[in-house]
């Protein structure tokens, strides 16, 4: 007997003990956490280890342990004490202050080595925790405009120093318009452009009274590259933002071209998230004031009239802000600001940012580079927050701001509306000094579209269903399978535990939300898995009746049914496929759950039945006839 | 066990007529249904804001309508949500005239129309507690109903090649039109009996689509081979065999699918109801289908064992592995 061969049953082995493993996580129930982790750059060490336990300690809260990692603590509590959760967030949020985020969480409670290899639960989704999922729009509206004004100023410069005399340069549909005053300015002027502003494409208009036109349009890559751009750094921006609102695992991530899906997990309370999510962000230039001593000032509270007190984004050795003193001047403000990316310096080839400011900007600049050049200046990244407050049963509408210095470079000469700031440490801080600067100057506007809350008690009655769903299904299914097929369906029956376990297990290892909408495609997926089983125990019947005997009919059944299941389960994956792409995420996550439930089956159907049937069949003795749920009445050998 | 006679030779084509003519005068009346009536789109598709609650004790739906009428939101729908306890509170965007807050809905103070309502259904009975609420602005729907469309398109002209290289292009026109049918069908019902159609409800239409052709496919497959395999071919003769041999398996699948699926409609819960029954409606519609309207297309489609034999070439490999 060769017809399976030994590498088969191997395969089989190997994937069913790693399904096994890798399903397992699952199985491990959370414990309630609280994670502790740094606001700028607070440092996370043993000393706050022990300042954290001391706390808990007198607070008599019971802990387990403490693990410090590298960017946080999280203390576990033991299983079932959520209201000592609370209490520990509460005592640790009191003395640990406003440097410390302090979140609650649940903790994983898989051995080190599952997860060292990968093995890990699923996370679950908000309709089974409880939360708030926010949907945002991205008006990139005003950053597109911004842009086409930078390039109607790029032309302007580009013509006046190649001396093309023209009519007027400004904004037409879609783009620039620039008119001339003859046809040969024309053509000069198209070359111009094209040589020096290559984001443009240039097309010869119509020719109004005396004045000849050109059209210039921004190329459709770079459109697609500043809305890429844009959604990236509201991304970006609102991770940073969500983080201060000490959300233990919150997922921030786009969704189509201009959205942004962020949900908040154990949150219930969208107004204060609101705010958070809404503050606006801008930008200043200032010069700094070095005949003042900052620490100096920032101790006694006394500062120079003409300067204000700001904090540097990194921490001093002490672990606290950095004060300096900043003239109140502002040279050059966010709005003025059209461009800043991180490239390493052409000259030296060290990390650099380049930023490109408008025509307005540019002129100020040049006007105060010209005077300081060897003086330094700092960037003050400012975000507005938005508050409500209800005073006197009126709703009075303030605004909480906070500044902070993001960077502080020296004037090396003297330039206008396009410079570099080099001396960084790594390509890393350029891109993140880059991507501050560029959230802070060109943030879009953004506009709550869907927002979704769900209550945490909902969450576990979902969970309680699903679970239940699940186990109704399967075991229908398992007596159903055994009533109508026997042996077989018993065989059936494991295939089809093992496909279960496999499902969970592949969705376990490269990380799938489970959902509502996930179960019900993984009881879905139960339904339809059998449906091999069906096509090769059915065709095994017919082979029977047709006098075959049994060991030649497991054979040709398998063999026949194969082109069918494979035709029929290609088809079937087109739909999961198409629901894969479409943009909501419970759709999404029912046709993961299916794609991965038809491929899953495909092998447990077939492969694994097979490995048994044959197992089972191809003892010394040849069988007589088969358990598969039907009687032949001549069953001979031939 | 046997639930079917092995050696049935039931004649399906030879009430063809009757069959597809039922399968006609019920997809004009599903597409009469659905611009008559239309389809009960959730809140996932018209945008607005939808409120559950929580009542310790029992309460009447007419009770909850009373408290919110008299906080002021005259234009909510009210639903059970199974039981007698959970209720669903859906506020339209353009309901807007006056009412505590109604109007917000529009704007997206949801959580605050949230407390509003809450505050309503309070006043009338202490015992009323939230579980969730949403907003969706009225642009997601919209953009929710593209991609739908989008990705039906793209399963069915998928399919539809997949089948034409594999089989032939007849048999790729009989699973559209039949996809076609099961898909009117499912959604004339939603239609009918007033479901709420939602994300899973979509989800559900979906994968109808691939459960109804995972079906086709598999009755074809025999008529395919069947054609091969036949000395003299007599269409009709093959068409109604393959039929009648893969009939057993037709509604031993379905039966199992249906099984699952009556699972999760007793124990899912109230966020999977609506997937659950218009997954069990579709299953039966595409078994239906198999059975009696896939092969009738085929046959008046004019299908021979020439149309199948230039494919057999690269058959014998594929029909080798196990």
């Amino acid at each position: 007997m060769n017809e399976f061969p030994r590498w088969k049953y191997a395969l089989v082995v190997v994937v069913l003990l790693l399904g096994v493993l890798y399903g397992v996580p699952n199985l491990f129930v959370q414990q309630p956490a609280v994670q502790v982790s740094a606001n700028r750059g607070a440092p996370v060490d043993e000393a706050l280890k022990e300042k954290v336990q001391g706390v808990l300690e007198q607070g008599k809260v019971p802990f387990e342990t403490i693990d410090l990692n590298a960017s946080q603590l999280l203390v576990r509590l033991p299983i079932g004490a959520s209201e000592e959760q609370a209490r520990a967030q509460e005592l640790l949020k009191a003395d640990l202050g406003d440097q410390y985020i302090v979140a609650l969480n649940l903790a994983s409670t898989v051995p080190g080595w599952m997860h060292a290899i990968g093995a890990r639960e699923m996370p679950k989704g908000l309709d089974l925790q409880g939360g708030v999922h926010f949907l945002m729009q991205v008006d990139d509206k005003d950053v597109m405009d911004r842009q086409l004004q930078r390039y109607a100023d790029d032309i302007r410069a580009a013509l006046r120093d190649k001396q093309i005399r023209y009519q007027s340069v400004g904004r037409g549909p879609g783009g620039v318009v620039v008119e001339l005053r003859s046809a040969e300015d024309r053509t000069a002027a198209q070359r111009i452009i094209e040589m020096e502003v290559p984001d443009v494409t240039v097309a010869v208009g119509g020719q109004v009274g005396d004045a000849y036109t050109l059209n210039a349009t921004v190329k459709p890559e770079k459109i697609t590259e500043i809305s890429q751009n844009t959604i990236r750094q509201n991304v970006a921006t609102l991770g940073n933002r969500i983080n201060a609102l000490g959300v233990a695992e919150p997922l921030i991530q786009q969704q189509g071209d201009t959205r942004i899906a962020v949900e908040l997990p154990g949150v219930q309370d969208t107004a204060e998230a609101k705010k958070i999510l809404g503050a606006t962000a801008t930008l200043e230039y200032h010069a700094v004031d070095e005949n003042a001593n900052a620490i100096e000032a920032a101790r006694s509270g006394h500062v120079p009239p003409d300067d204000k007190l700001y904090y540097r984004r990194e921490t001093g050795p002490d672990g606290q802000p950095i004060p300096i003193l900043l003239k109140k001047k502002v040279i050059v403000s966010g709005d003025e600001m059209v461009d800043a990316s991180s490239a390493p310096d052409p000259q030296s080839g060290t990390p650099a940012v380049s930023v490109t400011l408008n025509a307005t900007g540019g002129r100020k600049m040049l006007e105060f580079t010209s005077q300081s050049v060897g003086k330094p200046m700092a960037v003050v990244y400012v975000e507005r927050t938005p508050e409500v407050k209800i005073v006197n049963g009126e709703e009075v509408r303030s605004a909480k701001i906070t500044e902070e210095v993001i960077s502080v470079a020296t004037i090396r000469g003297v330039f206008s509306n396009k410079f570099q700031t080099t001396g960084l440490g790594s390509a890393k801080e350029a891109s993140d000094l880059a991507l501050m600067l560029r959230s802070g100057a060109l943030a879009a506007p953004v506009d709550i579209v869907e927002e979704r809350v769900i209550g945490p008690s909902l969450g576990k009655d979902n969970i309680e269903k699903g679970i239940k769903a699940v186990l109704i299904g399967f075991v229908s299914v398992l007596l159903f399978m055994i009533v109508y097929y026997r042996l077989f369906g018993i065989v059936a029956d494991i295939a089809l535990f093992f496909n279960l376990v496999l499902l969970l297990s592949i969705m376990s290892a490269i990380g799938v939300t489970l959902t509502m909408p996930g179960i019900a495609g993984i009881v879905l997926t139960l339904g339809m898995a059998v449906d091999a089983n069906v096509l090769i125990c059915e065709r095994i019947r017919e082979e029977l009746r047709n006098g075959s005997t049994p060991l030649a009919s497991i054979r040709a059944g398998y063999e026949k049914a194969w082109a069918t299941i494979l035709d029929s389960n290609v088809t079937t994956l087109f739909a999961g496929v198409a629901l894969l792409t479409m943009g909501s995420g419970a759709i999404r996550g029912f046709g993961i759950v299916l794609s991965i439930g038809i491929l899953t089956s495909m092998f447990t159907s077939v492969t694994v039945t097979h490995a048994i049937t044959h197992l089972i069949h191809s003892g010394k003795r040849r069988p007589k006839s088969l358990s598969i749920g039907i009687k032949v009445p001549h069953a001979s050998a031939s | 066990m046997e639930f079917f006679n092995p050696n049935s030779r039931f004649d399906f084509l030879g009430i063809r007529k009757i069959t597809v003519g039922l399968s006609i005068v019920l997809m004009l009346a599903s597409v009469v249904l659905l611009g008559v009536r239309g389809l009960n789109y959730a809140l996932d598709f018209t945008g607005g804001v939808l409120v559950e609650a929580k009542y310790e004790e029992p309460v009447a739906i007419d009770q909850v309508r009373a408290a919110l009428e008299a906080g002021g939101f005259h234009n909510a729908q009210v639903q059970s949500l199974g039981g007698t306890r959970d209720v669903s509170i859906r506020l339209q965007p353009q309901a807007v005239e006056g009412g505590a807050g109604e109007g917000d809905a529009e704007k997206g103070n949801a959580d605050q129309v949230a407390g509003n309502v809450l505050k309503a259904l309070q006043a009338a009975r202490p015992d009323a507690s939230l579980s969730r609420h949403d907003f969706v602005g009225p642009q997601v729907g919209e953009d929710l109903k593209n991609d739908g469309i989008v990705a039906a398109v793209f399963v069915v002209l998928g399919i539809m090649i997949y089948i034409a290289i594999r089989f032939e292009k007849r048999f790729a026109y009989a699973a559209i039109l039949s996809e076609v049918h099961d898909v009117l069908l499912t959604v004339g019902f939603i239609s009918l009996i007033g479901i709420e159609f939602d994300l899973t409800v979509l989800a559900a239409v979906l994968a109808i689509i691939g459960y109804s052709i995972n079906d086709k496919v598999v009755v074809f497959d025999r008529a395919r081979e069947l054609f091969r395999l036949a000395r003299k071919s007599e269409p009709y003769e093959i068409l109604n065999r393959s039929i009648n041999q893969t009939l057993s398996r037709t509604i031993m699948t379905s039966v199992t699918t249906a099984i699952s699926m009556l699972a999760l409609f007793i124990g899912g819960g109230p966020a999977v109801h609506n997937f659950a029954m218009t997954m069990l409606f579709g299953i039966v519609v595409g078994t239906l289908s198999s059975i009696f309207f896939a092969n009738p297309i085929l046959y008046w489609l004019g299908v021979s064992k020439t149309d199948l034999m230039p494919v057999t070439r690269d058959d014998p490999e594929l029909a080798r592995r196990p």
